[in-house]
């Protein structure tokens, strides 16, 4: 039989629990006042709006759903993500569902301003943002109907432009950043693609003012965000923008706004969700407290019940938990990270008493091996090998509904979602994300304790019975001599 | 402790268990007829606010502004929370004469409606609330709107959810066990599946939870969970049929299979419920109601998970078999004469 030696113990619990002040604290470096990240902990972990409270959001067409293709979903998608970070927010998720005609977002709220309205804050993400082409730049203070000039926030004038309209945000397909070669040297450019209704308007405007100083200005709400000369003659609906950008992420921010202003098809508020940040702080030291409680109350019965396997078991536990934190704070780098809510930590407390099950098979079969009369090395190897499919097929069973559970509750175009979609197709998905939290640290609560409940612990064990005092079998359950 | 284990007749007495079953399935049924069962928002659709607020309220001037906003019907609920320092409109305590701080009673009011609301009415709406009850700070906590046909097509979602995962256990259960007649032990574990998933259902009834996501999360599981159990039984049957000697009947191999794996499922159901249950405590301490319609009914879950696979599954099995053995020895018997 193939010994383990004495080491090993030490090396894997030492590894374990490294593993878990890692995951736990992070590796930060600290230069002046730059703080780098090398390996993320608990504090980097992204909670849920339930958490720290949020905004959930589906968006769905205004009309009738049936002529929206699932391309203009996308579309929708990416103008909403733009408007995002163009209001600050950069911490969102969202996902498009091309099956039902749906966007889902969801942000948490903005931790820096006191007085943040939600409702206006959805408002503005779902409004059609009106694009404006016009010839040339000139505004007029706007007036209301006594003739006096409308003030915005901050008391300013509000200037609106005057120039003739020439195209909307209907005319335009879409706008894309690109590097124009045509000269030798490589320049950043936006092209711009004009659907059909726009091609015959601006092809008649720039035979007009090509090569002229007159000026097409482009305006999102009013707001001018770029102004060029004509010099060509476009007729087949394809303009470029060209000089002004000093680099290509210019180009790129100035694509954005065109496209961001380009909405498809009119969207609506289809359902909402608000949670106040309040609520939720609370609910993260509670839920983190009970984690820790129950951690040390099942240890504390692992180790009086079975004694040296419980002992390994425990360290096994910790590795675990310490696992489950990494997968979700995004510790190894092929890993992003996951969005935590409380039925998510709640998944990942239920796995602590769950995830006790492999040891728990393999001392019980230990145990009876020794009271049969085998020696302790004979009965830890009979031990594990004896409780390996019961434990593989039990943790198959609950690998099964945490897929069922991600692929109901995750986004509309995840892995899991996409493996069920046969079946689940025609239902919209969830409007929360609190559920696909569970069935991800459920998942990964079962992966490590394969990892820690089996392999870690049987080498642990095997190793630490070669301790000449720990050789005695009352430690693996036996008769007390 | 003795040196030869009692080995428990568990088989032999299943009418006493299958009965503890049926009797709380029945409990649980009328108490379904009784209750009813409510749907939480996301699955029923419609419009509910919660608003904090501190200090005395006029309950029916609240009402009276909230319905010169809304069109619709409407329902007003109101929950009083523990007495809190008053605080004035920057969030700072307001102190009184003495400086010393002011407690005053606080309370949430919640409004529900059967229809989705548009953000053009809830932002007039909130607006309106926090402008009017300004001396009560009336805060808008949380919102939730959808119209009822999304919440109705992702129940219908859920439920197909439970019957998919069912099927896809019952298809590995039948796979792995098919030396000792896989589909009927699949079968089996199933009806001890269903046992649980309805006392889980049970809980959400008889403490008036409604059905939300949580319910789901906790059914599913449940099913991976107790299936787990029942799975470390089987496999305790198919190492027994080896190893017994050839004259032991079904009923005595199932009957020490269960008996060796039983302290197995009540430590491991032990620690789940112990880790559960701290969890179901806090939550219901602290008033965290989405964690409590996920804790209880699991915590609740586990004990009817370890329950059902020793006493139900394995018993149920045997009956199963005796009846096919029955059958197969009269037609036996028929072939012969």
């Amino acid at each position: 039989m193939k010994r383990v030696a004495k080491p090993v113990f030490f090396i894997v619990a030492l590894l374990i629990i490294a593993l878990f002040c890692t995951a736990v604290f992070g590796v930060y470096g600290q230069y002046g006042d730059r703080r780098d990240t090398y390996i993320r902990g608990a504090a980097d972990i992204r909670f849920g709006t339930d958490i720290r409270g949020g905004i959930d959001v589906t968006f769905g067409p205004v009309d009738s759903a049936e002529n929206v293709t699932g391309e203009q979903v996308e579309r929708v998608k990416n103008v909403i993500s733009q408007r995002l970070v163009l209001n600050n927010i950069t911490d969102y998720e969202i996902y498009a569902d091309t099956t039902n005609k749906q966007i889902i977002v969801r942000f948490p709220w903005a931790s820096d301003e006191e007085d943040f309205d939600p409702a206006a804050a959805i408002e503005e993400l779902g409004k059609t943002a009106m694009l404006e082409f016009r010839i040339g730049d000139e505004t007029e203070v706007q007036e209301d109907e006594n003739g006096d000039p409308v003030l915005d926030e901050d008391g300013n004038e509000v200037r609106v432009p005057t120039g003739e309209l020439i195209l909307t945000g209907d005319d335009v397909d879409s706008a894309t950043a690109l590097y124009d070669n045509s000269t030798g040297q490589s320049t950043p450019v936006v092209q711009l693609r004009l659907e059909s209704s726009g091609t015959e308007k601006f092809s008649e405007v720039t035979g007009e003012l090509e090569g002229t100083d007159e000026t097409i200005s482009i305006w999102l709400d009013n707001e001018m965000i770029s102004n060029a000369t004509v010099n060509d003659h476009i007729t087949n609906g394809v303009a470029v923008i060209s000089g002004g950008f000093s680099d290509f992420s210019e180009a790129n921010d100035l694509a954005n706004l065109i496209n961001s202003g380009a909405l498809p098809f009119s969207i609506e508020v289809k359902s909402n969700g608000v949670i106040d940040p309040t609520l939720g702080d609370k609910s993260l030291e509670i839920m983190v407290m009970a984690g820790i409680i129950a951690l040390a109350l099942v240890s504390l019965f692992m180790i009086l019940y079975y004694r040296l396997p419980g002992f390994v078991a425990v360290i096994a536990l910790i590795g675990q938990v310490a696992g489950m934190i990494a997968c979700v704070s995004g510790y190894f780098g092929f890993l992003q990270s996951f969005t935590l809510t409380l039925p998510g930590i709640a998944g990942m407390i239920l796995s602590i008493g769950m995830g006790v099950d492999a040891n728990v098979i393999t001392s019980e079969r230990i145990k009876e091996e020794i009271r049969a009369g085998r020696t302790i090395d004979g009965a830890i190897a009979r031990g594990y090998d004896s409780s390996f499919w019961a434990i593989f097929d039990g943790n198959v069973t609950n690998i099964i509904v945490a897929i069922v559970l991600m692929g109901v509750f995750g986004p509309p175009s995840g892995l899991w979602a996409t493996i069920l979609k046969p079946f689940l197709f025609m239902f919209p998905p969830s409007t929360t994300g609190s559920v696909y939290s569970f069935g991800y640290t459920l998942l990964v609560g079962i992966i490590f304790n394969f990892v820690m409940g089996v392999t870690a612990s049987r080498l642990m064990l095997k190793s630490i019975t070669r301790f000449k005092c720990l050789r005695k079998p009352w430690l693996l359950g036996g008769e007390r001599a | 402790m003795s040196k030869v284990k009692k080995e428990w007749n568990i088989v032999g007495h299943k009418k006493i268990f299958f009965g503890v079953s049926i009797a709380i399935m029945l409990i649980g049924v009328i108490f379904n007829i009784i209750f009813g069962v409510s749907l939480d928002i996301n699955f029923k659709g419609g419009t509910m606010i919660r608003y904090s607020f501190q200090g005395e309220l006029d309950e029916e001037a609240l009402r009276a502004s909230i319905d010169g906003q809304l069109d619709e019907d409407f329902e007003l609920t109101f929950s009083t929370g523990d007495p809190a320092v008053q605080t004035d409109e920057e969030g700072n305590p307001v102190l009184d004469e003495q400086g010393n701080e002011v407690m005053v009673p606080t309370g949430e009011a919640i409004l529900t409606m059967t229809e989705a609301m548009s953000m053009e009415t809830q932002e007039a709406l909130d607006a309106a609330l926090e402008e009017g009850y300004a001396d009560n700070r009336m805060t808008k906590i949380t919102s939730n709107s959808l119209p009822p046909s999304m919440g109705q097509q992702f129940f219908i979602k859920c439920i197909v959810a439970i019957v998919l995962a069912s099927a896809f256990l019952l298809i590995y259960v039948a796979l792995r066990f098919r030396k000792i007649g896989g589909l009927s032990a699949g079968v089996m574990s199933l009806i001890a599946l269903l046992h649980d998933v309805l006392v889980a259902y049970f809980v959400f009834v008889i403490f008036r939870i409604p059905l939300d996501e949580n319910f789901v999360a906790v059914v599913l599981s449940i099913l991976g969970y107790s299936l787990n159990a029942t799975i470390v039984i089987y496999d305790r049957i198919r190492e027994n049929r080896r190893i017994m000697s050839s004259d032991a009947t079904i009923g005595e191999i199932v009957n020490t299979s269960i008996n060796q794996s039983m302290t197995r499922s009540v430590n491991t159901s032990l620690c789940t419920f112990i880790a559960i249950a701290v969890v179901a405590v806090l939550a219901l301490v602290y008033n965290l109601s989405s964690i409590v319609s996920f804790a209880l009914p699991m915590m609740l879950g586990v004990v009817s998970g370890c329950y059902s696979s020793t006493f139900i599954a394995g018993p149920l099995w045997v009956c199963w078999k005796e009846r096919k053995g029955a059958k197969e020895k009269k037609s036996g018997k028929k072939a012969k004469a």
